[in-house]
């Protein structure tokens, strides 16, 4: 907006942008009739339409209501979102406006012609052409995903609970309290670190097995002189095919301690059959491990096998020349070459299982309960925050601990992702 | 002769662990399969493999008057047959956006959609539900098809959009020039060069509500509305073992389609995973 030096002495730009502060004017001004029109009854409507939320919006938004006779405090958080978002919206246009406004007052300044009617049709079309292709993406993915992330953030400062709960009581504004509960009472701080706990041995436990099992395996399989090499590949990927919440549950049965044919059929005959696989979180985490090891390992192994076929077979000979030893081999070209070309999907192998509910809840629904702490002995972060939600309606507690556990995810993600190429390419962004 | 000694050690050694890996993966397969063939409902006293193996389970699951089983089947085919159809318009129609044109607020839309994609969207669950507590949408299939729909546009967004940057623009010039608007190049040139890409989104849009058990589970209470993960998981945990015969026949019902599904696809899969985790 500064630069003026040797423009020339009109100064149309200015008054376009001051009587703009009235949308529509500006563009009265500039002699632009229809797009004025447009704005000025856009910017009517729009308080028309929305002034009773405006009003009750924000109103609701910071108070959560004052009778509960009257207000639902969850309704007027919502509201309040709605609100909050129009009023992006409104401003968005607000800002459009001021800025056609001086962009055509500058062209008079400039002494040239403005753009008819006509063309402004033809800009419309052809530029807005992006947005209007974006827009029913855009809008589906404002409401069910943007919308609930601000829901979850907003309540994470709020104590709603199951005492504070609409229509009986209201919800207040509680600042940090949340987070400053977490750390400071100690049933909520043992579970808290109980839980984070193992859900770091659980992402690097589980995910490291499978990535190892199915790395050695695809290794194993591109062996000379292995028969049979695509029936048993294909078995190998049968874990990934089966929809893994059948095989969690098939597994629950399996291990069941009355009659599970682990315990009754196969420990049986070492005599062993009375391991309590779902009732000790010591057994039923090593389980979990094994089983999530089962699920996992045949991704790991059909990618591995695809970047193992691409290597050229010259590299080997050479070593082999060279008088270079099985192991030697392995460590000095195949691996490096796997894991370059495989590293980040090795990382979102990592975030899919730290927040891997679904293995920990259908095995044994986070369970056996342990003393002490009011999450399960198996409880991963997701599978605390269900049942926080769910069964004991602690949704304060439960959208706070969900912003830490995002934070997390984010933080990881985007240390990974800055280091992938597309990151860094001007064009593919 | 000392290179060949130690070849036949290797491949014994390997053959071993391949038996071993092969009766790890069988071995709950054919359990599963057996229990499905048991008489009675527990198991209790049933083999592997049982010598009055009997087809009763799964005509129970397919007699309408005694089990959900079929319904739960048919709501799950719905939803994800839905969920494919909105997807697959939504993220072609972003994707083409983001890949042929530079338009104001484009890279700042870029990020959100990484950085969303980032986060799984049942964390939001709260959200979720009470927000669907709020409009009414509890325990109605239109919520569950919207939030897999709009939980689906990020990440496959950004895979269909590498893909079409893959698309030389030559093409789209040429066609412009010959007098196509921007919606024919869309249609008529972009998006059957895109076929093996929207290949892929399907089959994950498919698949990812199929799938999904905890969303569906937060969002539905009864038991005509279930999908097969909820009402298979009620199956068995209302009586863990009472029913398990039946919860058997169930599972090897929906692991067989899928499975084979699957298996003839799988290319598709790898090549889509790869794609996302290398160009994000």
């Amino acid at each position: 907006m500064g630069e003026q030096g040797n423009k020339p002495s009109t100064n149309k730009r200015k008054i376009a942008l001051a009587l703009s502060i009235i949308p529509g004017l500006g563009q009265f001004y500039n002699k632009q009739w229809l797009k004025g029109l447009i704005f000025l009854v856009l910017t009517g409507s729009f308080f028309v339409a929305f002034s009773d939320l405006l009003q009750f919006g924000f109103w609701g938004l910071v108070t959560l209501g004052s009778d509960p006779a009257y207000d639902h405090s969850i309704v007027l958080l919502v509201e309040g979102i709605l609100t909050v978002l129009i009023t992006i919206l409104g401003l968005g246009i607000y800002v459009l406006n001021l800025n056609d406004a001086f962009k055509v007052g500058k062209q008079r300044d400039l002494n040239e012609q403005p753009n008819s009617v006509r063309q402004q049709y033809q800009n419309l079309v052809g530029g807005g052409f992006p947005y209007l292709m974006m827009t029913p993406g855009f809008l589906l993915l404002i409401f069910v995903v943007i919308f609930p992330i601000l829901f979850v953030i907003l309540l994470a400062f709020t104590n709603y609970d199951l005492y504070h709960s609409p229509p009986a009581n209201l919800v207040e504004w509680v600042g940090f309290q949340n987070f400053i509960e977490i750390f400071q009472i100690p049933i909520w701080r043992n579970t808290f670190f109980s839980v984070l706990a193992w859900t770091i041995i659980w992402t690097f436990g589980a995910t490291t097995l499978q990535v190892g099992l199915g790395i050695f395996l695809a290794v194993l399989m591109n062996q000379k002189g292995i028969v049979l090499q695509k029936t048993i590949r294909t078995i190998f990927i049968l874990p990934w095919a089966v929809p893994p919440f059948v095989s969690i549950l098939v597994f629950a049965g399996m291990f069941n301690e009355t009659f599970g044919t682990i315990n009754e059929d196969i420990l049986a005959i070492f005599g062993l059959g009375d391991i309590p696989w779902l009732t000790n979180p010591t057994y039923t985490k090593i389980a979990l491990i094994m089983i999530q090891t089962w699920l996992g390992f045949p991704f790991i192994f059909a990618m591995v096998t695809g970047v193992l076929q691409s290597i050229p077979n010259e590299l080997y000979e050479a070593a082999e020349v060279d008088g270079a030893t099985v192991m030697q081999k392995f460590k000095a070209i195949t691996l490096p070459l796997v894991l370059y070309a495989t590293a980040p999907i090795m990382i979102t192998q990592y975030t899919f299982n730290f927040n891997n509910f679904n293995v920990i809840f259908l095995f044994n629904g986070g369970g056996p309960a342990v003393p002490d702490q009011n999450a399960g002995g198996t409880d991963i972060l997701i599978s605390w925050i269900y049942s926080l939600t769910m069964t004991s309606a602690q949704y304060g507690k439960a959208a706070a601990i969900t912003m830490i556990l995002s934070l997390i995810v984010i933080t990881v993600a985007l240390w990974q992702f800055r280091r992938t190429k597309s990151f860094q390419e001007e064009d593919m962004m | 002769m000392r290179s060949n000694k130690q070849n036949i050690v290797q491949l014994t050694l390997s053959y071993i662990v391949i038996i071993a890996m092969i009766t790890i993966i069988l071995y709950p397969i054919l359990w599963i399969i057996g229990s499905s063939l048991n008489p009675g409902n527990s198991l209790s006293g049933s083999s592997i493999i049982p010598s009055d193996a009997t087809f009763e389970h799964y005509q129970e699951l397919f007699d309408l008057e005694k089990s959900n089983y079929l319904l739960w089947y048919w709501n799950t085919i719905k939803i994800c047959l839905l969920t494919m159809a909105i997807s697959v318009a939504l993220v072609c129609m972003t994707a083409y956006s983001f890949s042929r044109f530079r338009f104001y607020g484009r890279k700042n839309g870029l990020m959100t959609f990484l950085i969303l994609q980032m986060i799984p969207n049942f964390a939001a669950l709260i959200a979720i539900y009470a927000l669907a507590n709020l409009t009414n949408l509890l325990d109605t299939h239109l919520a569950l098809i919207l939030v897999y729909t709009g939980g689906a546009i990020p990440m496959n967004t950004y895979l269909m959009k590498g893909y079409l940057d893959t698309i030389p623009k030559e093409l789209d010039e040429s066609a412009r020039i010959d007098g196509a608007g921007n919606f024919r190049v869309f249609w008529q040139i972009v998006l059957p060069l895109a076929k093996p890409m929207i290949a892929v989104v399907s089959l994950f849009t498919f698949i990812t509500p199929f799938t999904d058990f905890i969303l569906a589970r937060i969002l539905l209470r009864t038991e005509e509305k279930f999908t097969l993960a909820v009402g298979l998981y009620e199956l068995i945990a209302d009586q863990f073992g009472n029913e398990f015969t039946l919860f058997a026949a169930g599972s090897v019902l929906i692991a067989l389609p899928i499975s084979i599904l699957f298996l003839s696809l799988q290319k598709y899969f790898v090549s889509g995973l790869t794609a996302g985790g290398t160009k994000g």
